[in-house]
């Protein structure tokens, strides 16, 4: 074991402190709880022993396994006097893949089967589409801050599923409650005088949130990034995802209640704004490293993308059909649907179809509307309304 | 392998070392970043978690460890809608209810104090222990080893309630009163990371990451677990193992996995990888069919003469 080149360690809270200040600098949430732990870790340890050390700092410091880059480049700074990378950008530690960056702007319906998608193209940007509804993607920066605070009323509730908590039933169905039983009995001098029921509870199905935020979907994603936060705070067990070249879980950065806070921090974790469109990949990478492992289980998969994709359709195909073997239901929001003349030529969106649940519209607040409430009743449990919101605000919603 | 048959006092060992041959000495190969961490765990008595992709071998670090500590496992296995009647205790009301009939019918009821009725039925002898109870109230620190398994199964409320037991190693039951553990338990906290486990939670623990064995330690752990298995065909069938990780696949089989696959190429009587056995057994390894013909489609020839390249130069 190669020893640490830089003095050793003379005392382990001062060293601690001064390691945990380091990775606090570089990004990392570091409590005092931890670096305390990691004091400990260090009196116990052979410090003289780069691997112990190493280690020690990796266990007690580093609770994600995405910080364990960041980790590294501290640790070789701090401790063995190597030049310190940058290690505040997170760029450094994955691999963005990006692969077009063609897909900006007007060319975007040529390369795409030209002779029979322009026509398609073109209605999406015509005067007379834009003006027929307020669509999300011409809103003005007030326009966008009214609508994030009409989606924030928007209650993304059900759809619900049996859960394995027992709780007690008023009719005389479900399994024999003993325990309440018993009591009663007690209570009652030793007669057994009512069977106590416990039924199983009703709580809500996952809901899964895939944002695309490759360049064809730029207009719309800003908007939609708002719905995504909305039903992040709303209610428990949502998870929101942004896809493009790259995969990005936004759930923790859209805790926050904070509108502006949680919009900012999504932003800057997305890396890919407006990059290529890879699609089937993307897909590919939520169902390997969450979907399938059980996020997507049984869940709601909300997939909010104009079906673009540059990757092969027998990818995308496969990916889909991976999802909706494991998903309870698989909802594609489509900003594009509303377009007069629209058809599914995408490549993408036409081989993703086969495998969705339901295919919606999504370019106006009136169609996010629906969204919510297609979600809350996919098994038919509608129980509350789904948009408890004012009607005030006709400005985001004016029609010409 | 000579198993350990005196039991070892897990809180006393004094380096690194000692964990690695502890494991190992019981059919488990840790690398070095795993034995430390279990050392700082036993050392520290905090519990340890280990995250990592299913298959890597997190439940066997416990089993292992009570093993070698010649102490109990008590293991709770975490899923949905876990609560404490099942994690932690009940009561018995049949045999509860039982008893009050038998008092009543052999006329003791009649006399007896009401006070003195509940404190028996409210009595130890009439409480289920369930796992966390049973590993706090028998807390024997040097010895027991508390697994709790797939903690991301259970729900946030649950882990809440985790989270307390652990930071004081305490059980308050109303009826009876208070256990509390002399000495905590070894504990250890297994995720598959379906969801992200709580940040609490997360800061009483130690954390490690799990990752895939490297070829050459996975062939050890072939031979370890499957002693059977030819050491060339060993080597091989770690180093095909590892190229078919690389592939890309649904599910990248886990060291359970290339160890049945080991055991059935073992069977078939090859003592060295072939193309006709290890495509007739890729089932022991690859349980998708999209990844059995990716591998196929792959070139499962080459990876098969890569393997048999790859094992006679040794090397890390």
């Amino acid at each position: 074991m190669s020893a640490v080149t830089s003095s050793p360690v003379a005392d382990p809270v001062d060293a601690a402190v001064g390691f945990a200040g380091a990775l606090r600098r570089a990004g990392l949430e570091v409590p005092l709880s931890s670096a305390m732990l990691y004091a400990e870790a260090l009196s116990v340890c052979d410090v003289s022993s780069r691997s112990d050390l190493y280690w020690a700092g990796r266990c007690a410091l580093v609770h994600r396994f995405e910080d364990v880059a960041v980790y590294d480049a501290v640790f070789g700074g701090y401790w063995l006097g190597e030049a310190l990378k940058t290690v505040a950008d997170k760029a450094t530690v994955s691999v963005p893949l990006m692969l077009h960056i063609d897909d900006e702007g007007d060319g975007r319906g040529d390369d795409e089967q030209p002779e029979t998608d322009s026509e398609v193209m073109t209605v999406r940007y015509s005067a007379a589409e834009t003006l027929a509804t307020k669509d999300l993607a011409d809103y003005s920066d007030e326009e966008l801050e009214e609508a994030r605070r009409l989606m924030a009323r928007m209650r993304f509730g059900g759809p619900m599923r049996p859960s394995r908590r027992l709780s007690p039933a008023r009719t005389c169905r479900g399994r024999l409650d003993v325990r309440r039983t018993v009591r009663a009995t007690m209570r009652a001098g030793g007669e057994p005088v009512r069977m106590e029921r416990r039924i199983s509870s009703r709580r809500p199905r996952r809901l899964v949130l895939l944002l695309d935020v490759s360049g064809s979907m730029e207009r719309y994603a800003r908007a939609l990034l708002r719905l995504l936060h909305a039903a992040v705070t709303g209610r428990s067990r949502v998870e929101a995802f942004a896809l493009g070249t790259r995969l990005t879980r936004l759930t923790r950065e859209l805790s926050s209640r904070d509108p502006d806070r949680a919009m900012g921090a999504a932003a800057a974790s997305v890396l890919d704004w407006s990059g290529g469109t890879r699609l089937g990949a993307g897909l590919g990478r939520f169902n390997d490293e969450w979907g399938c492992r059980g996020m997507a289980r049984g869940a709601v998969v909300v997939i909010l993308s104009d079906g673009w994709d540059r990757g092969d359709p027998a990818d995308m195909s496969e990916q889909m059909q991976r999802l909706a073997r494991v998903a309870h239901r698989v909802v594609w929001v489509n900003p594009l649907k509303a377009s007069t003349g629209y058809a599914p030529l995408a490549r993408g969106m036409a081989a993703a179809l086969p495998h969705v649940d339901d295919f919606v519209e999504g370019h106006n607040l009136d169609s996010l509307e629906r969204l919510a409430e297609l979600v809350l009743s996919s098994d038919g449990a509608t129980a509350a309304p789904p948009f408890a919101r004012c009607r005030d605000s006709e400005a985001v919603r004016a029609r010409p | 392998m000579i198993k350990q048959v005196s039991a070892v006092d897990l809180r006393a060992v004094s380096s690194v070392e000692d964990v690695s041959q502890g494991l190992r000495d019981n059919s488990y190969l840790p690398d070095e970043a795993l034995a430390t961490s279990v050392y700082l765990a036993l050392r520290l008595r905090r519990p340890l978690l280990l995250e990592g992709e299913p298959g890597v071998g997190k439940t066997e670090v416990a089993k292992v460890i009570a093993d070698w500590g010649g102490g109990r496992l008590i293991r709770l296995q975490c899923y949905e809608g876990i609560d404490v009647s099942q994690a932690v205790y009940e009561w018995d009301y049949a045999r509860q209810l039982m008893h009050l009939r038998t008092m009543e019918a052999t006329g003791k009821a009649l006399g007896a104090d009401e006070a003195d009725l509940a404190d028996q039925l409210y009595s130890e002898r009439f409480l289920v222990r369930r796992p966390l109870l049973e590993a706090v109230a028998s807390g024997d620190g040097a010895t027991t080893v508390l697994l709790v398994d797939e903690v991301d199964r259970s729900d946030d409320e649950f882990e809440a309630f985790l989270l307390e037991v652990l930071s004081d190693y305490a059980i308050t039951i109303p009826e009876i009163g208070t256990f509390k553990a002399p000495d905590p338990p070894v504990v250890v906290i297994t995720s598959n990371r379906t969801r992200d486990v709580h940040d609490a939670l997360k800061r009483r623990c130690l954390y490690h990451w799990v990752e895939h064995p490297g070829a050459r330690r996975e062939a050890q752990i072939i031979r370890l677990r499957a002693p059977e298995v030819a050491e060339a065909l060993a080597r091989e069938v770690a180093h095909a193992a590892a190229a078919i990780r690389e592939v890309g696949l649904y599910k990248p089989p886990g060291v359970a996995e290339t160890i049945d696959w080991a055991r059935a190429l073992n069977l078939l009587g090859g003592a060295s990888l072939d193309l006709a056995g290890a495509s007739a057994t890729l089932g022991a390894l690859l349980k998708y069919r999209e990844d059995r013909d990716r591998v196929v489609q792959h070139d499962l020839a080459a990876i098969v003469s890569d393997a048999a390249a790859a094992s006679e130069t040794p090397s890390e």
